[in-house]
């Protein structure tokens, strides 16, 4: 058998029989070259990606098939190019941020409550476990006759909507999470003597949090199409957001702005998920869940 | 030193005042567990299941007994009834020992927190106060040998390594009484010897009373002061056996193998006795 690294052993003796077989198979440490390689094996399949997107698109364009709305990717491009000079799109896109933080953060909130007490307080569960669940398969976007009629045509109406739409499914990840803490792991916490507030602080809250972090992933995506619906219904004079933009672009029939406003939505939606792959990824890691060939 | 009889005594309102009254006991002290005719039944109506029938035995304090018996005999739920996580249908557990932890087959150990995390949570628990426990629990790992491990999270460590920081788990609660199902029972054979050498000698080191539940009569004739057989569906005491002690014993030693073999002959008749 070949020698191998090892990490720092004070004891050695201590650690035999199959244990310092296992040891082996513990990761060695990492160098620089090794990441850039592995970073370029994880990027290259979605260049590879774009670049087939692009080549399918033109092609679609060169048959002129509704060459009057689908515009090829060389004007859009520089269409976007273009827009990027100007300050109106980036105003926009910080306008649409704000909201969407605003009203994520906000479904945040309201999501982990409802979702703890309901966790939490068996009456509330019978009660409201189902209602979260079936708010959840609603479609956000019938709540805006009710927002408008609340709160006008103000941002008030668009955050409403979005926290209707992300804190069910942020609320029950949370829920699953709480349900589906290890038994064993609730009975260790009791033989310990974790009681009350503390059991859900040191053992049921991080327990729970792959499926809660899940649950927050799926509520961004719930908040960020609510959002967007909302910027395309609620119009708001002085606030140029995506939607107003979007909008804008149909109604003056520039359809490569339309569509490189469409792709600025979709990169931003495809930032932010990846944030939360990272942080699933992370947890994931810490814990001894992830399997090598599923990162990234 | 140990309290070699176990008795049946009707169930008492307290049975810490009857531990004093009993004539055969100096002082309710030497007495660490006891329980009293203990029955447990599970369901009710027509698929009620018997898990414990009667069991009465009694452990003292420091003295390392082990719960022998096939699969079915209910030693797990003893174990659970002891600690408090369940109740008895009838009888009576007392435990004058003081505190009480449990250690399972799985290490359970919190995936989240690395093995020092681990230790310490079970310190911040029984309210130790920060300043302290940094040095405790570098103790602790010390202890089960563990030093340089403390940065680890539990999937960086191998089964072995994982039940010794559940040991230092259990260790830094505390507790007088340390109840273990089957804490070795998923490791192999030469980390469990290896363990089986360390548990020994940290419970040399103080007076910790330890109820072991495992189903290899070697490893229990190995460990225990005192070995009780249970026999299986419903659990009742059947047998027991004092081991002689004569110093550090080793897992092959021929007084091991002797009184394994007379256990085992034991066991296979209760059990042939069921197979009828």
């Amino acid at each position: 058998m070949t020698a191998r690294t090892q990490p720092a052993r004070p004891q050695p003796s201590a650690i035999e029989g199959l244990d310092r077989l296992e040891l082996g198979s513990l990761p060695v440490g990492s160098d620089s070259g090794r990441r850039l390689r592995k970073a370029w094996t994880a990027v290259w399949p979605k260049l590879l990606a774009i670049a087939l997107i692009l080549v399918i698109w033109q092609i679609v364009h060169l048959t002129g098939w509704k060459s009057y709305v689908l515009k090829g990717p060389g004007a859009v491009l520089s269409d976007l190019w273009h827009q990027m000079q100007h300050g109106l799109l980036w105003q926009a896109i910080g306008i649409t941020l704000r909201r969407a933080v605003m009203g994520y953060a906000l479904a945040l909130v309201i999501g982990s409550i409802v979702g703890v007490l309901v966790a939490r307080i068996p009456l509330l569960r019978a009660g409201v476990g189902s209602i979260i669940t079936g708010l959840q398969t609603m479609p956000s976007i019938v709540w805006f006759p009710v927002g408008i009629v609340l709160f006008g045509l103000s941002t008030a109406t668009i955050l409403f909507v979005m926290v209707l739409g992300a804190a069910p499914s942020i609320a029950n990840g949370l829920m699953t999470g709480v349900d589906y803490t290890p038994p064993l792991l609730l009975r260790a916490g009791q033989t310990m003597g974790l009681r009350g507030f503390a059991l859900y602080r040191y053992l049921i809250l991080p327990a729970s949090l792959p499926a809660y972090v899940a649950g927050m992933k799926q509520g961004w995506a719930f908040a960020w199409r609510s959002l967007m619906a909302g910027e395309l219904l609620v119009l708001i004079l002085g606030q140029p957001s995506l939607g107003v933009l979007l909008n804008n672009n149909q109604n003056l029939q520039d359809f490569a702005g339309v569509t490189s406003i469409m792709i600025v939505i979709l990169v931003i939606g495809i930032l932010v998920d990846m944030v939360f792959n990272k942080i699933d990824a992370f947890i994931r890691r810490r814990r001894g869940l992830l399997n090598p060939g599923t990162a990234g | 030193m140990s309290v070699t009889h176990w008795q049946k005594t009707p169930p008492e309102q307290d049975p810490g005042a009857s531990a004093l009254s009993r004539p055969g006991l100096a002082s309710a002290d030497e007495i660490a567990v006891s329980l009293t005719d203990v029955s447990k039944v599970y369901g009710r109506g027509n698929s009620a299941l018997l898990a414990l029938d009667k069991v009465s035995l009694t452990a003292g304090r420091g003295e390392f007994v082990c719960l022998i018996g096939a699969s079915g005999c209910g030693k797990s739920t003893l174990l659970s009834l002891v600690a408090g996580l369940d109740e008895p249908t009838a009888g009576t557990i007392a435990t004058p020992g003081g505190r009480v932890t449990l250690m399972f087959q799985e290490p359970a150990l919190f995936p989240w927190l690395t093995a020092s995390r681990n230790v310490e949570l079970a310190l911040r628990a029984r309210g130790v106060p920060r300043s302290q426990r940094a040095d405790r629990v570098a103790e602790l790992l010390e202890t089960v040998h563990l030093g340089g491990f403390g940065d680890k999270r539990p999937h960086e460590l191998s089964g072995g390594m994982r039940q010794r920081v559940a040991l230092a788990r259990a260790l830094a609660q505390d507790a007088d009484v340390l109840l273990m199902d089957e804490p070795f029972g998923a490791l192999d054979a030469m980390t469990r010897d290896l363990l089986h050498d360390e548990l020994e000698r940290i419970c040399s080191g103080r007076t910790l009373t330890v109820l072991f539940v495992t189903h290899n009569v070697r490893e229990a004739v190995r460990l225990g002061d005192r070995v009780i057989v249970l026999s299986s569906r419903p659990g009742r005491v059947i047998e027991e056996y004092q081991v002689p002690r004569r110093g550090p014993r080793r897992i092959d030693s021929v007084e091991v193998a002797e009184l394994a073999s007379q256990i085992t002959d034991r066991l296979r008749e209760e059990m042939s006795r069921h197979d009828s």
